[in-house]
């Protein structure tokens, strides 16, 4: 709270950002310790997290007032006006602080409280369990098994503690292994086809030099190889264009060399590094935040920006390793310099081409969960979650997602989930607000002790997973098709408008197709229950008037039901035109009311009245 | 002359057709005076071609060795390739396809011997008569008249015998006024806003030449449209430097001094062969899949496609905005008035008016705007994408509207009847077609032709409830609002439906599709079933469904 020097200013103006009549709404900003809060007069409210901010910006003042331009993390970019300089400095000032804190207890996560009992808190860290994720994909078995070898982190402490390797590879093999590859990131599995045997293993670059050799890597990328009984050959793709790779070897690092590796077959697929991806993504926003915007400096914007190229490279390595493994049978090891960024998307974007169970819900969680948070993607320092080195921040994540949604695009029934679901996975990735994401490493994340202070984010999605479900998926779809192979002709990536302008709104359709069909299929499934039951009280009517018989005389029994039936019918259909099928909602409510009517024992108990 | 003249080898056998997203096939080739057919002869029949003539835009043939190879692409953006054993053969089907795609006469054109294998139930050419649409504006106005005054077309040639006018201007002013617009084509009604009484008129550009002539008849003509007090807005399609230019040749445009009332706005719209080469330069940039992504959007960029379709918008944007939100009256014309003039109008009424988003007021709205409007189809229609011959005439300018309508349907999913294959259908029918409709360049010349007599109308076709249930949205639910489409660069996209249909797979996406449909259906039949029951429920009720039942 030391940080926020002024907590309220009105009169702020909130100016739309693409509005070529500088249109603009009059509101309240409000300062609190986690979010910046603007109500303008219409009482309409906009929470701005603290964390979310990347950067913060003072124009030079004009008449009106001067200007304050947050760009945030997600991608939203407001403008105020605020009238008095001395204001606008004093929140300029706050939000520096606050959008940078200085140390990981400073950040949300710690503070947030969803008013959950501690039991289901940590239940919540047990939905994802990796080891059942193991068991899930075949392993250990009689080729893979679990290595203790860095159990206490005592050989990488940028990897996990639990770790498969190939059994024949020994302990000094794996120890001499990591001391040749950069930060100890040793060739481990990262994804096993149960039905090829054949696996997906993840590793940092070699610390081969001009000429440098390590017998026992050589082993064990051997063993590797050889954990793959059909085949005699496996894949090594270097992710980093191979200018990039020969550079490294000047450092005492590079890649390896085809002739001190038995039956490799070593592959460039030329995925540019963070720096690269940083610029890319800023000289993108910058073209798509100009106002007044053409087609044609749109298009050269996007061009020049790189970011579709770079998009279409990570899903272009991601079929070729999802084609060696399920075409070819053959075993594939992935690492770029450090083995974190590019190869955590290639691993990963392959293993959901491979495998159907990553697009699911669950599955997504737990493709996330392994090849990003537990193999040491710097979560922290990709996101700048800290004050730190600007340098070190990139969109490596982002990417990856950017990378599924064309994936749901080209398949849109292959998906459990929906773009909603990945562009609230993004949002929490930076939001600091659940601790999945925190630190850098599990290592650091064990010391930060986040499974005892903070919550995890799965639960509440799948708590809300309804808002995440996509309506068009056919599990029978992934059935069909052993391998997804998307078309990665140029003219297929698109700019992905939902998540580069989710807020602004007049950029998208002004109706959405997919939102109906997702209240649509929500109301069948309601439909088909109000179906049931009506069909069995009308039935069970029919039954009953049988029963108690016509003629003249008016028993009190059939009054009784008919005043019942009068009943149950207006509280079902209250309006008497149907209305109440309008909305699930709605109906849901109806339907609590019925199923205690509908029942024929309520009915019998009744009629003996 | 006889088609037989024209084909020198009229079957071969073992030609192999390749074609996008089918294996090989081989089987015998016909052609007959319209159709290019290939026939498998397997027992399922399904390995089959036909081919209008009229479809296909340019051929290219190739001989390696004995074995010719006829590239043949089509208007609608299709290529196919057909190998023809023997050089003679191949030569001989290859001049025969030249001749029989490019006959100069339009009676020889298909339409005049396609016989309809269905029941016309509505005649289409009598669907959409103006005396039909005036109906409908004098039940909410009476100050328009229909006017006869071009029944022999000798007013003005472009235009249809009946036109609306302002009640207050009588024919002979009419015919001065045509003197003084190009090609005759004074101020007529386009529009009427119910909601407020503003209108859309259209024109040709006013011959003001260089040295100011004026007609006073011209300025009454527009000035009767306006409520007292009020201002009007003159759209003029071109750049204020081309309207100008134009004075030099006779042309001009409205002068502020003899038309106070009006404000005019310059919004340019590209015409003529910059939009063919356009056309032709996004086309080639699809069909190559091997472009890096950078060199496919240096060509999308280049091929400026979509910077067509904003400004196309932009500018029907501007027009209903004049109308709908400063309540004022909107004329709008270029050079001719027969091209971005009328994709301003159309698209406007698209904006403002939840009819023309319905099927039948769509088509209404294309007899109306385009046909009757004296749109050269004939001319702007002849040749397509793969075109070489550069005429200045051929220009895909329905073509982008279509496009426009297609983003703005994109926009707007739910608030038309209309699905985007209805677009595409009428795309390859403006192009090639068995149906007359889109024959000839005004009603004058559909007249002469006899059209209506001896083509059939594409509407008969098309509104067979059958073939109207593949064109229809199901998620269609009347919006009376007006509906304003963004034209941000980055709500535009490239219409895949048409620009990607040969060259990717839309498998999944027709599925998914498909799949959309099953669950809107399946809504539709469970409020039904529930709807019944609760019915049945409610007659259970009274005494009398008590007695009914027992």
């Amino acid at each position: 709270m030391e940080h926020i020097r002024t907590t309220k200013v009105e009169q702020v103006k909130l100016i739309d950002r693409f509005s070529t009549s500088n249109k603009s709404l009059m509101g309240t900003l409000y300062l609190t310790a986690t979010h910046l809060l603007f109500i303008d007069s219409s009482q309409k409210e906009t929470w701005i997290l603290h964390h979310h901010i990347a950067t913060v910006e003072k124009l030079a003042l004009t008449t009106s007032g001067c200007p304050l331009v947050i760009q945030c993390k997600n991608f939203r970019v407001v403008h105020f006006i605020v009238p008095r300089e001395r204001d606008c400095h004093d929140i300029y000032n706050s939000l520096l602080q606050l959008s940078k804190p200085a140390s990981y207890n400073e950040l949300y996560a710690f503070s947030y409280n969803p008013k959950q009992n501690e039991s289901k808190r940590l239940q919540g860290w047990q939905l994802i369990d990796l080891a059942e994720e193991y068991k899930r994909m075949g392993v250990p078995n009689s080729n893979w098994q679990l290595s203790d070898a860095n159990r206490d982190y005592e050989i990488c402490d940028s990897y996990p503690r639990e770790l498969y390797v190939p059994r024949t590879a020994s302990k000094p093999v794996i120890v001499g292994s990591s001391k040749f590859r950069s930060k100890g990131r040793f060739p481990v599995l990262s994804y096993y086809h149960r039905d090829k045997e054949a696996a997906i293993c993840r590793c940092s670059q070699p610390l081969s030099g001009f000429s440098a050799r390590c017998l026992e890597d050589e082993n064990m990328l051997h063993a590797i190889s050889i954990a793959n009984p059909a085949h005699h050959y496996m894949y090594v793709m270097d992710t980093r264009p191979k200018l990039n790779a020969m550079a490294n070897r000047a450092a005492g690092k590079g890649y390896e060399n085809e002739d001190n590796y038995a039956n490799i077959r070593f592959q460039f697929v030329g995925i540019e590094n963070i720096h690269v991806m940083r610029s890319s993504l800023q000289k993108l926003l910058e073209v798509s935040g100009t106002k007044a915007l053409s087609v044609n400096s749109f298009l050269s914007g996007l061009e020049n920006s790189g970011w579709l190229r770079h998009i279409k490279a990570v899903l272009d390595a991601a079929i070729f390793l999802a084609k060696a493994v399920a075409v070819e049978n053959a075993t594939v090891l992935v690492h770029c310099s450090d083995g974190w960024d590019r190869t955590s998307q290639v691993c990963s974007l392959g293993s959901l081409l491979l495998d159907s169970h990553y697009r699911t819900i669950r599955g997504f969680m737990v493709l996330i969960e392994k090849d990003w948070i537990s193999f040491g993607h710097k979560f922290s320092d990709r996101c700048g979650q800290l004050d730190g080195d600007p340098k070190e921040i990139s969109p490596v994540f982002t990417q990856f997602l950017e990378g599924v949604w064309h994936l749901t695009e080209q398949f849109p029934q292959a998906f459990e989930y929906n773009e909603a679901f990945l562009l609230q996975i993004h949002e929490h990735v930076h939001s600091c607000q659940f601790g999945n994401f925190l630190g850098n490493c599990q290592k650091e994340r064990e010391e930060l002790k986040l499974k005892e202070k903070t919550y995890s984010l799965w639960p509440f999605l799948l708590d809300e997973q309804k808002k995440y479900l996509n309506p068009l998926y056919n599990r029978d779809f992934s059935q069909k098709l052993v391998l997804l192979e998307p078309n990665t002709a140029s003219f297929n990536f698109k700019f992905w408008r939902n998540m580069y302008h989710q807020f602004d709104r007049t950029m998208h359709p002004r109706q959405s197709v997919f939102n109906l069909i997702m209240t649509m299929s929500e109301q069948n499934k309601q439909l088909e229950k109000d179906f049931k039951e009506l069909e069995a009280f009308h039935h069970y009517s029919n039954l009953k008037i049988r029963e108690l018989g016509c003629g003249g005389r008016m028993s009190l029994e059939r009054c009784l039901f008919k005043i019942w039936l009068g009943f149950v019918r207006t509280r079902i259909d209250p309006t008497g035109d149907g209305s109440a099928y309008h909305g699930p909602q709605h109906a849901h409510s109806v339907t609590t009311t019925r199923r205690f009517l509908y029942s024929p024992l309520n009915w019998y108990l009744a009629s003996l009245l | 002359m006889e088609f037989a003249e024209l084909i020198k080898t009229p079957r071969a056998d073992n030609v192999v057709l390749h074609r996008p997203f089918y294996p090989a096939v081989e089987g015998t080739l016909c052609l007959t005076g319209h159709h290019l057919i290939l026939s498998s002869r397997r027992q399922d029949n399904s390995e089959e071609l036909w081919l209008l003539h009229s479809n296909i835009d340019s051929i290219e043939k190739r001989f390696v060795g004995s074995l010719g190879t006829i590239i043949i692409k089509c208007k609608d953006l299709r290529i196919i390739q057909l190998d023809i054993p023997g050089m003679e053969e191949c030569l001989n089907i290859a001049s025969s396809i030249e001749a029989l795609s490019t006959l100069d006469s339009v009676t020889l054109m298909y339409p005049f011997f396609y016989r309809p294998m269905f029941e016309v139930v509505e005649d289409g050419w009598h669907s959409f008569l103006p005396e039909r649409e005036f109906e409908l504006l004098s039940s909410v106005t009476n100050e328009w008249r229909l006017s006869y005054v071009n029944k022999e077309f000798s007013v003005c040639p472009s235009y249809p015998p009946a036109v609306t006018v302002p009640k207050s201007i009588d024919d002979e002013a009419l015919r001065r006024v045509a003197t003084f617009r190009h090609g005759g084509r004074f101020p007529v009604l386009s529009y009427y806003h119910k909601k407020n009484g503003m209108v859309m008129m259209r024109s040709s550009q006013p011959l003001t030449g260089t040295n100011g002539r004026r007609c006073k008849e011209d300025s009454a003509l527009i000035n009767a449209t306006l409520r007292a007090g009020k201002r009007g807005y003159i759209i003029d399609t071109r750049s204020l430097n081309v309207a100008q230019q134009a004075r030099a040749k006779g042309g001009g445009f409205e002068q502020e001094v003899q038309y106070p009332q009006w404000r005019r706005i310059h919004k340019s719209v590209e015409r003529y062969n910059i939009l063919q080469e356009s056309l032709i330069k996004l086309v080639e940039a699809c069909n190559d899949q091997s472009h890096n992504m950078d060199r496919w959007l240096s060509k999308l960029e280049a091929s400026n496609w979509l910077t067509h379709i904003k400004e196309i918008l932009t500018a029907a944007c501007l027009a209903a905005q004049c109308i709908d939100r400063e309540g004022a009256s909107v004329l709008v014309h270029g050079t001719e008035g027969t091209d971005s003039t009328l994709q301003i109008t159309s698209l406007a009424q698209i904006i403002l008016d939840p009819r023309c988003r319905t099927i039948r007021g769509f088509e209404a709205l294309i007899e109306r705007e385009w046909l009757q409007a004296g749109h050269p189809f004939q001319q702007r229609c002849a040749q397509s994408a793969y075109s070489n011959s550069k005429q200045k005439w051929e220009s895909p300018v329905f073509f982008l509207f279509l496009d426009c309508v297609w983003q703005t349907l994109r926009q707007f999913p739910c608030s038309f009847e209309f699905n985007g294959h209805f677009l595409i259908m009428l795309f390859e029918n403006a192009y090639a077609s068995q149906f007359g409709t889109f024959l000839g360049n005004n009603e004058s010349e559909r007249c002469k032709l006899k059209l209506p007599q001896k083509t059939m109308s594409l509407w008969s076709w098309v509104n067979q409830p059958y073939e109207l249930s593949k064109f229809k949205n199901p998620l269609f639910e009347a919006n009376s609002l007006v509906i304003w489409p963004s034209v941000a660069p980055q709500s535009l996209q490239l219409w895949e439906g048409v620009f990607l249909r040969w060259n990717r797979s839309s498998k999944f996406l027709d599925e998914a599709c498909e799949e959309m449909n099953n669950i809107i259906e399946y809504n539709k039949e469970l409020q039904a079933k529930v709807n019944a029951l609760r019915r049945q429920l409610a007659e259970l009720e009274t005494d009398d469904g008590m007695q009914e039942s027992s």
